[in-house]
């Protein structure tokens, strides 16, 4: 019965574990990976409890499922929280060559898993006002880690990033008491039975929009996306990966809760809305990648291609792009994950951003180019790497439900990336020799085994699918049909 | 504070204990009646912030020497330790318990386990706040 909040607590017990002795760098390290490798197996074990009995659904202090605050693991959440999990790990390894001395001391780790306990619970969470709560602690965790260090152009765009996101938390209370005037209760489940038995669209279409400017500022969606390129370009390298990796997704994830379980009643309006700025938010990140010639910035307008995919396969609303969206969020969580690593790396070696300055990489570090040309592929989507069959999917759910263009322009973009990201490889790798720091072999050894691993691990995502496919049409059939979310949080079917 | 302010020296000296009691009291009040962990923390912090203002930091830190985010730590332990007491006895998490116990000079008295939830909602409250406060107010 509580398995589903195994994957929030155990992080925060290693998290409080890891305050007792902040300046310990041995005690960090070693109680970090036994907590996020306990994170990770336990959200593994729960993905599997899911698979074979059937959703997990606790509710807090045995309160009945509508008035108490429900925690649900479905096949849903539980691949996300799994996925989050696995990604942390490989930057806590990252990590611990890449953050210095001064960062460590400050409670560097226990921030990290705190912010896992925030996605964890924001990806777990069966009940509206919880998921604020659990956004607030993710964003307490990033607002630590984006200023922690302190140096002059992390406090000027920490300031800005939390001034974004203190306004969309009050939108975001705001849209939550508007609901709960008109349905009456902040239980997911509930809700969605209860907005078909009300016979009013058009207020709780409203409330709709009001609730996707939240989660569209998480998103980084095309309208609110302005705050994310310097935001997440100050703080250090790791800290990026583990924003790029999971924060915009908590934001996607919660756009594909509210809008297939709670809001599905004027399709024809919302999901219009969301494929038209799924489809511009493809085109700023199509624009800012191939404009920029800093490699991180490259990166992060690649989330944005990503996360206007997403919303595009979302608006989609058929099963087989859900199936899709589900696979390649996962895919996009690792293979994001992996590039800023890849990045970190590059820029460690040659000592700048600036891709006109790099030349020449592959003659004197050839693993970490070809680990950085797969990556590439895989993130491109060329078979049988992992993004193909993500985008395979979506572009053929598309033209399942006659969206012919803007699947068209998914297959386009995706040929955007690869140039984006061939570019990189061009420049960085191919080209005459650039500047070059000296750097001291182990260091970059030690970095280079977590990212190597994190893009075989990527690789093997794409050719093993078959062991993941049966998790996502779970959660696939799930979207789909709403009323088994709300029978099994209410009536206890499994 | 470098002032010989006699006043305000002996006042503390009383004060002080007549605020941490009364936190004491609030915090216990909690249950059934306004009260609770959240501002039996904030008035202890605020008892704590009058020796600050009356005595200097290093002063205050020889008297007390509580490191505060272990403070915090301990307090975080006890919310989740009460939080999962739910887990070992098969309910759901955060399930509370209560039964009344015939206590020695006490009589008889119910016992929650609520209270050590709000134990460690106190020592956060304390933590978190002298932390604040130090950090905010330690350096010149």
């Amino acid at each position: 019965m509580n398995s589903a909040v195994f994957p929030i607590i155990v992080p925060l017990f290693f998290a409080i574990l890891l305050m007792f002795a902040p300046t310990q760098r041995v005690y960090q390290k070693i109680v970090a990976t036994i907590g996020i490798l306990s994170t990770l197996s336990m959200s593994v074990f729960v993905l599997q409890k899911v698979h074979t009995d059937g959703a997990q659904v606790v509710t807090f202090g045995s309160w009945q499922a509508p008035f108490g605050i429900t925690m649900v693991a479905d096949s849903i959440s539980t691949l996300f929280v799994t996925a989050a999990s696995l990604v942390t790990l490989f930057i806590i390894w990252y990590s611990f060559t890449a953050i210095d001395r001064e960062r460590e001391g400050n409670y560097y780790y226990a921030v990290v898993l705190l912010m896992l306990v925030g996605v964890n619970g924001a990806f777990t969470t069966g009940d509206l006002f919880n998921l604020f709560v659990f956004f607030e602690v993710f964003l307490m965790a990033s607002y630590l880690l984006s200023v922690l260090g302190g140096t002059k152009q992390q406090l000027k765009e920490s300031l800005k990033y939390m001034f974004i996101n203190v306004f969309a938390s009050a939108l975001f209370v705001i849209g939550v008491a508007m609901l709960y005037a008109v349905v009456g209760t902040l239980n997911m489940a509930d809700i969605s039975v209860r907005v078909t038995q009300l016979e009013q669209p058009a207020i709780v279409t409203a409330i709709s929009v009001v609730l996707f400017i939240v989660f569209a500022f998480k998103a980084a969606l095309f309208p609110f996306f302005f705050w994310l390129p310097s935001a997440y370009s100050a703080p250090p390298i790791p800290i990026m990966a583990l924003f790029g990796a999971l924060l915009t997704k908590v934001g996607v994830y919660s756009i594909l809760r509210t809008y297939t379980l709670l809001f599905p009643l004027d399709t024809t309006f919302t999901h219009t809305l969301l494929m038209i700025l799924g489809i511009a938010t493809m085109v700023v990140g199509c624009i800012g990648a191939l404009a920029s010639w800093n490699v991180v910035k490259i990166i992060i307008y690649n989330i944005f291609i990503a996360v206007g995919l997403l919303i595009y396969s979302i608006s989609l609303f058929n099963e087989e792009s859900f199936a899709g969206m589900l696979y390649y969020t996962v895919h996009d969580m690792l293979i994001k994950a992996a590039l800023f690593l890849l990045v970190g790396l590059l820029v460690y070696v040659t000592g700048t951003q600036q891709l006109r300055q790099m030349g020449g990489i592959l003659t004197r570090y050839p693993t970490f180019a070809w680990t950085f040309f797969i990556a590439i592929l895989c993130i491109a989507g060329i078979p049988p790497f992992s993004g193909f069959i993500g985008k395979m999917l979506i572009v053929k759910g598309g033209f399942a439900s006659g969206h012919i263009a803007g699947s068209i322009w998914v297959l386009f973009s995706s040929l955007i990336v690869l140039w984006s990201m061939i570019r990189i490889f061009i420049y960085a790798f191919w080209s005459k020799e650039g500047r070059f720091e000296t750097v001291p072999k182990p260091t970059y050894v030690k970095m280079l085994v977590p990212t190597v691993t994190l893009v075989a691990l990527c690789v093997a995502y794409g050719i093993f699918s078959s062991v993941v496919w049966p998790y996502v049409q779970d959660g696939a059939k799930l979207l789909m049909d709403p009323t088994l979310y709300s029978q099994f949080v209410l009536k206890g079917v499994k | 504070m470098n002032q010989n302010n006699v006043i305000l020296n002996t006042l503390t000296y009383v004060v002080f204990f007549m605020i941490f009691l009364f936190s004491i009291h609030i915090f216990l009040a909690g249950h059934f009646a306004p009260g609770g962990g959240f501002v039996g923390g904030l008035l202890m912090a605020s008892g704590l912030l009058l020796l600050y203002v009356t005595f200097d930091l290093e002063t205050v830190r020889k008297m007390l020497p509580i490191n505060y985010s272990i403070l915090v730590a301990i307090g975080l332990l006890f919310a989740l330790g009460t939080a999962s007491i739910g887990l070992v006895a098969g309910d759901a998490f955060f399930t509370h318990y209560f039964n009344h116990f015939q206590l020695p000079l006490l009589g008889d008295s119910e016992l929650h386990t609520a209270m050590l939830f709000d134990t460690g909602v106190y020592l956060v409250v304390v933590g978190v706040t002298m932390m604040i406060i130090e950090s905010i107010g330690g350096d010149q």
